[in-house]
């Protein structure tokens, strides 16, 4: 029987010959990740165990974005605690304030990711990496923890919806567009425990860190894991970056679907998810006056090269809008790096928006940017849920990179190309 | 296996940034995280809440984050069970593996009501409104789950 592209991944790290939608099996992984949130739990497990070692040291990574720099005394300690971990273990891959990048961003970027792989993260953005054609997905503490021991872990193997784009996009459309219309489409739980694989010609007009965007918020969807085609766009990505072995699964071409989707890129217009669920879409142009108090640009959703390009294009020359405060964080110290070099940064602050250090802060309302009673921010990350970036009478409104920093310059939602 | 307690009852997607929200995973404390378990959608559950007592909710519960600090809120606030329409995948399997009983049951979801006394008999999956009468029928857990929930957890469960 045919297979999609994650059932066959799936199926070549149980070593098993074929699989089928609801079939339980035991996965050998490419890649086990935490932070400084989730390791804590996953070391308390693992001690808990009696483990006296780690499956393989160089599978591994520990990245400190969550709430690092530190952002208080308690979050200091979950830091240590995994540094020691990382220490006493050997970690290979374990980032640290200097190295760390918010993880998404930054395990591609160090290759350590790539096409055909099983990786899994205690993070539940994990499912990023299907960007780059591998079956990715996240899970709790104790997986990880398992994971960290024996290198394994159950899956039930899941149907898929297969995702057909076509056409190619206008204007200052992005990927963040395309998926929160599929949210919008099909619902928060509209995936739930399957597979979002993404086809067709429309993949080829999508850039790399577009893709990213996508699958980070597959997630949102209820997905277990978006995944896209490798193509030539995927294989330059990962040429003199991945350390691993490049193998390309393709879905068969008689593959069965739940459900199958077509998007015409073409049709998009920028589209923004409005408090509290990301299913709470809307195009720009439905919006009507809404005030911001605060646009934060950055995340594992949207903190790559190409959001910063984005932004910086549309707030050069101009001023952030009085009373509101823009905050702008690039995911990784290459990307941070590449923003001075490029003259990205000089933008940022000359715009009147703070440029910071790599770290997830304020998406999940840790720090950097929590919002009082009351307040709107217009954000580029991944969950707009009541109190998730502040007090519990705040709101997000989800968008792409251009509509934020459009929106940072005049105080309320709006178009990129109305300003 | 049993479980008998009063029944808190919300709707659908219930968050797990409300279940217990970011600001607070700056600790890895049962007891911690269990004093601000629900306060963003519920501010009275912490002082409200008895050992044994039964979350009900509508669809998607504990979508959102993989932070396994949610389930562990609402095991450490001695919560017995959830019983709901569906749950996010990462939440569920979270739930089983700390060794948290969570079931699926649409029309339990459906008509239980805020205040209901509610027992379920994890063993064959029947879950019985006290309050009104009326039972449903949920999944029973395949052994190997039943397995790692007496033991605590699942990497408790592989230490026997």
């Amino acid at each position: 029987m045919a297979m999609t592209m994650t059932q066959k991944i799936l199926a070549a790290h149980a070593g098993l010959d074929h699989v089928e939608p609801g079939q339980l099996v035991e996965a050998s992984l490419d890649m086990v990740l935490g932070n400084d949130i989730t390791s804590p739990v996953a070391i308390n497990e693992f001690e808990k165990a009696g483990a006296t070692g780690v499956f393989h040291k160089d599978k591994i990574a520990l990245v400190l974005d969550h709430f690092a720099p530190n952002k208080d005394i308690k979050a200091a300690q979950q830091c240590k605690q995994t540094r020691e971990f990382a220490d006493k273990y050997n970690i290979t891959n374990f980032f640290d304030v200097g190295q760390m990048g918010i993880e998404h961003a930054l395990l591609p970027e160090k290759g350590l990711v790539g096409p055909g792989g099983a990786i899994v993260g205690a993070d539940s953005h994990t499912c990023t990496y299907g960007a780059l054609g591998a079956f990715s997905t996240g899970v709790g503490s104790t997986d990880m923890a398992a994971a960290m021991i024996t290198g394994k872990l159950w899956f039930k193997i899941p149907a898929a919806i297969q995702v057909v784009l076509t056409g190619k996009p206008k204007g200052f459309v992005c990927g963040k567009d395309l998926v929160l219309h599929l949210i919008g489409m099909i619902g928060v739980d509209g995936a739930l425990y399957q597979s979002l694989e993404f086809t067709g010609e429309g993949v080829g007009e999508l850039s790399m860190d577009d893709r990213f965007t996508v699958a980070n918020m597959a997630i949102e969807a209820g997905a277990k894991n978006g995944i896209f085609p490798v193509d030539e766009k995927t294989l330059a990505y990962c040429q003199g970056r991945y350390q691993g072995e490049v193998k390309i699964y393709q879905a068969d071409p008689d593959a069965q679907y739940a459900r199958t989707i077509t998007i015409d890129l073409g049709q998009l217009k920028p589209t923004v998810s409005m408090p509290h669920l990301p299913e709470n879409t809307r195009t720009i142009d439905q919006v009507g006056d809404v005030k911001i108090d605060q646009s934060v640009i950055g995340s594992c959703t949207n903190g790559r090269i190409r959001d910063m390009r984005i932004a910086a294009q549309i707030m050069k020359g101009k001023k952030v809008a009085k009373n509101v405060r823009c905050i702008v964080i690039p995911a990784t110290q290459e990307v941070y790096l590449q923003c001075i070099r490029e003259g990205l940064a000089e933008i940022f602050v000359e715009s009147g928006a703070v440029f910071s250090t790599p770290t997830c802060g304020p998406c999940l309302g840790g720090y950097m940017g929590i919002l009082a009673q009351g307040e709107r921010a217009v954000s580029t990350t991944n969950r707009n849920f009541v109190g998730r970036m502040g007090h519990v009478d705040s709101e997000v409104v989800l968008s792409s990179p251009a509509v934020a920093a459009a929106s940072a310059i005049t105080g309320y939602l709006t178009d990129p190309a109305q300003l | 296996m049993n479980a008998k307690g009063t029944v808190h009852k919300y709707g659908d997607d219930v968050n797990t940034d409300v279940i217990i929200p970011a600001r607070y995973l700056n600790t890895a404390s049962h007891t911690e995280l269990a004093s601000h378990c629900m306060e963003d959608i519920d501010k009275d559950f912490v002082k409200n809440v008895k050992p044994g007592d039964v979350v009900v909710a509508g669809k998607n519960f504990g979508c959102g984050s993989s932070r396994e600090h949610a389930p562990i809120a609402l095991k450490a606030s001695a919560v017995s069970c959830v019983i709901a329409k569906t749950f996010a995948r990462i939440f569920y399997r979270n739930s089983i593996n700390i060794g948290f009983p969570i079931l699926e049951c649409p029309e339990a979801a459906e008509e239980i009501q805020p205040g209901d006394s509610v027992s379920v008999d994890f063993d064959s999956g029947l879950i019985t409104n006290e309050t009104t009468g009326k039972t449903y029928q949920a999944h029973p857990f395949p052994d190997f789950i039943k397995s790692i929930i007496a033991s605590g957890g699942l990497l408790e469960s592989i230490q026997r």
